[in-house]
């Protein structure tokens, strides 16, 4: 069964949406983690116009984020301060990331900054992931470990500007989550992601957050920011797919609860482990094509960069 | 829009033109005797949620003499043809061409091979054959390199299935009767198109007739896309709350299970 997408204005098959929604939400419900770096490439795939993509995606985004955090407000597991730090950071980022993505789509290139992005951070995520599971299995098979000291002061605790965060028991500058938020918002707007894969380990390693709130808080402010996202896109550039977008939440939303039950079955760090796997894997094939010599060296692209 | 009047006003339009034509070009002999008439199944193709490409029907009549060549062109649009290069390692691309009416669809079919009806320079003056469509570029580069990237136009319509290198048939149905099938693909673009056939005799074009065809979005799907560009801001905030209410639905529906 076929269904037209209004946006896209394409004809896809509505069965390998709701496959791909239910695939990659069963993925995010097993490794807790949003899928837009997966899904975003995919819809690209299949032919989806990259601006369609990163838009539509975004859009969906927000859905799964809120079913996400409703679970975790419930646990009292988001901290609302930092949540809105972060946001306000993460608005001035996507619109940043927004202009830049109209400017490089004028000019051809945002195929490009689209590639370049997924090759570095899933690149350098994936394999930071990798090492620290790695390490997190060797040392749990030797037994005994090194305890981590509960906060390292760096320089980023000199910063002015101090704000006391209470459900993180944090008292650090408000320049550090506020810098984070901007960045994630960058690449949420290009990369058509929540950005959950650098914000979490963002939190943890730079913030200092206690892990039981950074998934909740992540989630939290990943609402806002893509919400600004479909906004900034839908308004400048008119590619936010409705249709595409609920398609891709119905799957996703009966995925992720199949994920959510599956992910019992592994160990912490095997599933850190297998999702860098996989993030690698994008990572590879993204930076596989960038290199590898295109059958044709001509493209065109109409006014809605459908391209051929 | 009123489908019936736009029809009325276009055909008129593209009669009055190919009076005009007719009138006004050498090859083309004003014969009263050689009569051509030609219709479409359907002239207006509404792209509806279950659109998956259609397959119009041309049929006409002659009066028994001469061959039929039939041109199908879709709206035109400003292209931008680029083109990679290796920088770096990577593909990049690092120049471009930008093209102005070409048309978004193209199709030709004829009775006979069309190379044996008419001599490559009318074929070129009718826009007879994918390679023949004029297309004007918006910059001015050494023909070499605008005949790269014009083959590049063609060559990536084609494989989009938009432009077909290959001629199509006209199949006469006794002497007088013929018709063609023009299948418009799932991924058509919206506007109006020309469909104009040939009627050919001893290399000369002794009649032609232009009948219009529209494809228009409809019902949900038009609404949606003009309601996205007309009122993006609404069209966002709208796409915003649907997601934060999906959302919100699925999560509240997955913990009552």
């Amino acid at each position: 069964m076929t269904i037209y997408l209004p946006i896209a204005e394409m004809s896809v098959d509505v069965f390998l949406i709701l496959a791909m929604g239910g695939g990659i939400g069963f993925l995010s419900g097993v490794f807790g983690v949003g899928g837009g770096f997966l899904m975003t490439p995919l819809l690209i795939f299949i032919g989806v116009p990259p601006a369609v993509a990163v838009a539509t995606e975004a859009n969906q985004i927000v859905a799964s984020s809120v079913s996400g955090v409703l679970a975790h407000m419930q646990r009292a597991n988001v901290d609302f301060k930092m949540g809105i730090v972060l946001t306000i950071g993460g608005f001035a980022g996507s619109a940043v990331g927004v202009t830049l993505f109209t400017l490089l789509r004028s000019l051809g290139q945002v195929d490009l900054l689209i590639s370049i992005s997924y090759v570095v951070f899933l690149g350098i995520i994936g394999l930071v992931m990798l090492l620290e599971s790695g390490r997190t299995m060797l040392r749990s098979h030797r037994g005994s470990g090194r305890r981590t000291k509960l906060h390292q002061h760096t320089w980023l605790h000199g910063l002015p500007f101090k704000v006391r965060f209470r459900r993180s028991r944090l008292y650090i500058s408000a320049l550090v989550p506020l810098a984070i938020g901007f960045f994630v918002g960058v690449l949420a707007a290009i990369m058509g992601v929540g950005g959950g894969f650098i914000m979490v380990p963002a939190m943890i390693y730079l913030l200092g957050m206690p892990t039981s709130v950074v998934v909740g808080t992540s989630l939290f402010q990943i609402i806002f920011v893509t919400a600004s996202v479909t906004f900034l896109q839908a308004v400048n550039n008119q590619t936010v797919d409705i249709v595409l977008a609920l398609l891709l939440l119905l799957g996703a939303v009966v995925g992720a609860q199949f994920g959510s039950k599956a992910s019992g079955v592994l160990r912490g760090e095997q599933l850190r482990g297998l999702l860098a796997l996989m993030v690698l894997g994008v990572c590879t094939k993204i930076g596989f094509d960038l290199v590898a010599e295109p059958d044709d060296l001509f493209s065109i692209t109409d006014a809605l960069g459908h391209r051929t | 829009m009123n489908g019936r009047l736009a029809k009325a006003v276009a055909f008129a339009g593209a009669l009055t033109l190919g009076i005009v034509f007719i009138a006004g070009f050498a090859p083309v002999r004003a014969q009263e005797e050689s009569t051509l008439v030609a219709d479409l199944s359907e002239n207006l193709i509404a792209i509806t949620t279950g659109f998956s490409g259609i397959d119009v029907l041309l049929f006409g009549a002659t009066d028994g003499y001469g061959e039929v060549i039939v041109v199908v062109r879709g709206p035109t649009d400003s292209v931008t043809v680029r083109k990679k290069e290796r920088v770096a390692g990577i593909w990049v691309n690092t120049s471009s061409l930008g093209f102005d009416g070409v048309p978004g669809y193209y199709r030709f079919a004829a009775s006979q091979p069309v190379d044996t009806l008419l001599t490559e320079e009318l074929r070129q003056t009718f826009q007879i054959g994918d390679r023949n469509i004029a297309v004007a570029p918006l910059e001015t580069r050494s023909p070499a390199i605008e005949k790269d990237f014009f083959d590049a136009l063609i060559r990536n319509k084609q494989r989009a299935s938009l432009y077909d290198a290959e001629q199509g048939t006209v199949k006469f149905l006794g002497n007088r009767l013929f018709r063609t099938q023009i299948s418009l693909p799932a991924n058509v673009p919206t506007g109006k198109y020309s469909v104009e056939v040939f009627l050919v005799s001893d290399g000369i074009i002794v009649n032609r007739t232009t009948t219009p065809l529209v494809v228009v979005k409809s019902g949900f799907e038009e609404q949606v896309y003009t309601f996205a560009h007309e009122q993006a801001a609404l069209y966002g905030l709208i796409a915003i709350v649907i997601a934060l209410v999906a959302g919100w639905f699925a999560g509240y529906v997955f913990r009552k299970i």
